[in-house]
């Protein structure tokens, strides 16, 4: 963004009680954590002002200034503690040469309306740290769980090598646990991953192969009883889903008796046909929420087009509509496939040990004997939906592109 | 125009009135959409809406107190009770022979389970009385056996009862008897068995004997078609004996024994002479000495309480009341947990979904307002936990909240928290308010984004422009532009909320549960299914009112994912 308002730079009475209250509140936490807690406010009060006042006032350029304050603030934690502590106190000095130039030129008013009146620049200011707290809020618990996977301990919590960056604390024995590899593994990490690897995509294709059809159906101009059919078909999304489970519970052992006693089917097969079925229909109302969005936008004149230059039917579905409404579908069945990649409560109830999947394991792993192999399981799934993020958003700006919107 | 044309309905191309041709092309349009639909509609109504709608009718099905006990159901219908008189002498021999074919078909546990949810403890006397109940038999058929070694024979009392077995009977088979008793074992056992045994109870013998005919062709049929034996070989059960000694010391029947003819009258008649000095049998007394309990009037009373088919007792019990003689009353203080446990879900959940608004709308706000480039890169912080796992989710609040965890490590290390003082933040309601909060905020934010994208920045610009406070133009003409957002997403949090089950089973200890994890008890554990039904019942329907205002408000089809 452009500089809306010109800058100046700011009286010291203005910029040095500031810096003090901030050096104040850093020294409180270090002196807090080595047992003085006043001591640490006043040597952190003056110790920052007068840092940033010799940067302010000393001949030196901006940029070796602000390099100097970084080398201070990590040599001062490596000093304290050790690596880890170094390595904040690298990030903290960069942030804090950062803020005392920012502060003193001026610059936090440069992108902001010339005509705010000081409270409102702070209450902006205010405003971006509560956002950012919350921000922090959403994604920490999923960072956190990512270097404790590496743990050489069994803890769930940084060990002291962890912290002092010493490669001793740090492996992967949680990783070769979960592939079946570690000399006391048992295997059952894999087999569920295995499981829910069997059981997901078989699910995603009957709920998207039904659902795309039927949001088609629903898509049409005169559909009787529209918003009944739409709320049955959406009911899987709503029902909680330990009434889906406790109905489908009693369903499916009367289904599984029936095949395995009467049609004579294999005992392993009936559950995963009982699995497979369940998850299907959990995953429909995604997969029709989906179609329905991409056909909303859908030009019918297009099939008409189709139509009057001979296609049939069927041509003019697979050659004109299904490549328009090809990233809904696909979407859908993302979601779908997610839905029972992650669900546990049903197949819980319908299941047996034979189709453990792998949130049934990690609830199992929460629950009874608690395992950090969890943890490792966790950052393998992060990435996964990491990956599932990207593909949507590239489907996303692909489906906009086909139906001639600009990409945002 | 001419007339002519007027009054002449409007042909379409090929000469059928165009009325007539749209209309059947609007009909063919209508049949194409549900016959798209219909593949997808048959199966979620199959293996969804139907199995849930069975599942809910648990909540007032109550059969199985009527047939496990038919007899007695039927016998206790005259009786009134009183508080401290005993049913008369028809009950106790109805639920004698009611709970001995209970026992054998191993079917008396279920409904002793089955009434001790109404009264703490009869179970066990359901439990004793099945192993004690042959005992009275036993020393009939000992007495019997010393009077004439056959009777301990099965194949005895195959020639005496079967009207097939040689023919000698006069009189024929009694059909009657035979379905009536076919009937019993099926209600028993809900199975629907058919075919002939090769065996019919002898009318002769049904008219001398009657009870141990009755008793003697529920058995026969029991072996064969339950036990799939042969029930000319080996013993008989004990009820049969005692039938029997009924049948001779009943005064009643006294001329019709001494009337009988044929090769097996004899044994009879002797058997007969034998027992004419006994008292007549008094079942008060057999049961009464199989557990003493039969003679506590608050047992007939609970069966008599809970043996309609349909009950409205599971859902009083969900509202912690229970059926008594007088109509619905509290439950005792000590089992009243479900109503808090109610409340406590509400409670939490609204907790959870203020919360939720707190902490989205701000966020929601600046994403709405930012450059797009700026935004779309803060969104992926958004989506990435909508799109992470629930369960990686919940570990991760795990590892961050308990004793050792994250926060409590970080929070000992500043000095903040002494170490043997640590915070108790997990297994307990805010563990639960708080991972509940992290896990449903993107349903919050998502919703309140895509209201808030619509609503154009220059409004704020004019209000102030007009003279007004930012809080003024905030609060009286942003916010309330921005209130169908918030409403969507409340909604949506709330109904996510009220049945969650995984994450407060994980991280809310016993204070911070739901109903959803009663739910799960009562259908895991305690296999209470008509409770864990009424409990389902009852939030399904604040769900559904719920998704109905949602629906309202939002409309279904303008839910949007991602």
């Amino acid at each position: 963004m452009a500089i809306l308002t010109p800058i100046s730079r700011k009286p010291l009475q203005f910029v040095l009680p500031i810096l003090a209250a901030v050096g104040a509140i850093l020294g409180l936490l270090v002196g807090t954590s080595n047992g003085n807690s006043l001591g640490g406010l006043v040597i952190g009060a003056l110790g920052f002002t007068g840092l940033s006042l010799a940067a302010i006032k000393l001949p030196i350029a901006e940029k070796a200034a602000r390099w100097i304050i970084v080398f201070v603030f990590a040599i001062g934690g490596y000093m304290l503690a050790n690596l880890a502590l170094g390595l904040l106190g690298l990030m903290v000095g960069a942030f804090t040469g950062w803020f005392v130039y920012w502060l003193y030129e001026g610059r936090y008013r440069a992108k902001l309306l010339p005509y705010l009146t000081p409270s409102q620049v702070l209450w902006h200011y205010t405003f971006r740290m509560i956002c950012g707290a919350i921000f922090f809020f959403l994604i920490s618990p999923i960072i956190v769980v990512m270097p404790l996977s590496f743990n050489a301990q069994d803890f769930f919590t940084f060990t002291e090598k962890m912290l002092a960056l010493d490669p001793e604390g740090y492996s992967l024995k949680h990783y070769a646990d979960f592939l079946g590899i570690r000399y006391d593994s048992n295997g059952e990490w894999i087999r569920s991953f295995w499981n829910s690897l069997i059981i997901a995509p078989l699910a995603t294709m009957i709920s998207v192969s039904l659902g795309t059809l039927a949001a088609i159906g629903l898509s049409q101009s005169h559909v009787p009883a529209k918003r009944a059919i739409m709320a049955i078909l959406i009911s899987p999304m709503i029902v909680p889903l330990i009434i889906s489970a406790t109905g489908m519970f009693f369903f499916y052992a009367k289904m599984g008796n029936f095949l395995e006693g009467t049609v004579g089917l294999d005992k392993d097969f009936v559950g995963y046909i009982k699995v497979v079925l369940a998850h299907a229909v959990l995953g429909i109302p995604f997969v029709i929420i989906t179609v329905t969005a991409t056909l909303v936008g859908f030009d019918r004149s297009l099939t008409r087009a189709a139509a009057s230059m001979g296609a049939g039917p069927v041509t003019t579905f697979f050659r004109i509509q299904m490549p328009l409404i090809l990233p809904g579908v696909i979407s859908g069945g993302l979601f779908a496939f997610i839905t029972s990649f992650d669900e546990v409560v049903v197949v819980m109830f319908i299941g047996s040990a034979s189709q453990k999947t792998l949130p049934w394991q990690m609830f199992l792993g929460l629950r009874e004997q608690i395992s950090p192999t969890i943890l490792a399981v966790a950052t393998i799934l992060v990435a996964l939906s990491i990956a599932l993020l990207a593909t949507l958003e590239i489907l996303r700006r692909h489906s906009e592109r086909l139906r001639g919107m600009t990409p945002t | 125009m001419t007339d002519q044309s007027s009054t002449q309905p409007i042909l379409a191309a090929d000469g059928v009135p165009l009325k007539k041709s749209l209309s059947r092309a609007l009909r063919r349009q209508k049949m194409r959409a549900l016959l798209l639909i219909s593949p997808l509609l048959i199966f979620v109504m199959l293996t969804f809406i139907l199995p849930i709608g069975n599942m809910l009718f648990r909540s007032v099905q109550n059969d199985i107190v009527s047939n496990i006990m038919p007899n007695t159901v039927i016998a206790l219908q005259d009786w009134m009770p009183d508080g401290d008189t005993l049913p008369d002498e028809t009950v106790f021999e109805a639920a004698f022979y009611d709970l001995f074919v209970a026992a054998k078909a191993k079917e008396h546990t279920k409904l002793g389970t089955r009434l001790n949810y109404e009264q703490t403890g009869i179970s066990s006397t359901f439990r004793k009385s099945g192993r004690g109940i042959s005992k009275p038999g036993k020393a009939l058929a000992k007495d019997m056996a010393g009077i004439d070694k056959s009777w301990s024979k099965a194949a005895t009392f195959d020639a005496l009862f079967n009207a097939r077995s040689g023919g000698t009977r006069s009189g024929g088979a009694d059909t009657t008897l035979l379905r009536a008793q076919r009937d019993r074992l099926n209600q028993l056992k809900g199975k629907d068995y058919k075919g002939d045994i090769g065996f019919a109870p002898s009318l002769e013998m049904a008219m001398a004997l009657p009870m141990a005919s009755r008793e003697y062709t529920y058995w026969a049929l029991f072996m064969a078609l339950e036990k799939d034996k042969d029930f000319k070989k080996g013993k008989v059960s004990e009820a049969i004996y005692v039938a029997l000694a009924d049948d001779l010391t009943n005064p009643a029947l006294a001329d019709r024994i001494a009337g009988l003819t044929g090769p097996d009258a004899e044994l009879i008649q002797k058997t007969a002479a034998a027992f004419r000095d006994r008292p007549r049998i008094s079942y008060t007394d057999l049961m009464l000495g199989v557990n003493e309990n039969w003679g506590n009037p608050m047992v007939w009373e609970t069966i008599k309480l809970h043996s309609p088919a349909y009950t409205g007792g599971y859902f009083l019990n969900a509202v912690d009341m229970r059926k008594t003689l007088e109509g619905p009353a509290i439950q005792p203080e000590n089992k009243q947990i479900l109503i808090i446990l109610f409340q406590r879900t509400l409670k939490m959940s609204l907790i959870i979904t203020v919360s939720c608004i707190l902490l989205g709308y701000p966020v929601a706000w600046l994403l709405a307002n930012l450059p797009v480039r700026v935004s779309n890169l803060l969104m992926i912080l958004v989506l990435l936990p909508f799109w992470t796992s629930l369960l990686v989710r919940t570990s991760a609040w795990k590892v961050m909240l308990q004793q050792q965890g994250v926060i409590n490590e970080v929070l000992v290390w500043l000095g903040i928290v002494a170490d043997n003082n640590r915070l108790e933040i997990i297994n307990n309601q805010f563990g639960t308010i708080v991972a509940m909060t992290h896990i449903l905020l993107p349903f919050m934010i998502l919703p309140m984004y895509s209201v808030m994208q619509t609503i154009p920045p220059s409004y704020m610009r004019a209000a102030k422009s007009l003279g007004a406070t930012n809080w003024t133009a905030f609060w009286r003409v942003y916010f309330p532009q921005s209130v169908p957002g918030i409403g969507a997403g409340s909604i949506l949090v709330f109904i996510l909320a009220i049945g969650y089950y995984i994450t407060p089973e994980i991280v809310g200890g016993t204070e911070g549960v739901f109903i959803s994890n009663r739910i799960a008890y009562h259908i895991s554990s305690s296999l209470n299914w008509g409770l864990a039904a009424a409990l389902g019942a009852i939030l399904l329907a604040v769900v559904l009112v719920l998704y109905w205002a949602y629906d309202k408000i939002v409309g279904i089809d303008n839910v949007k994912l991602g």
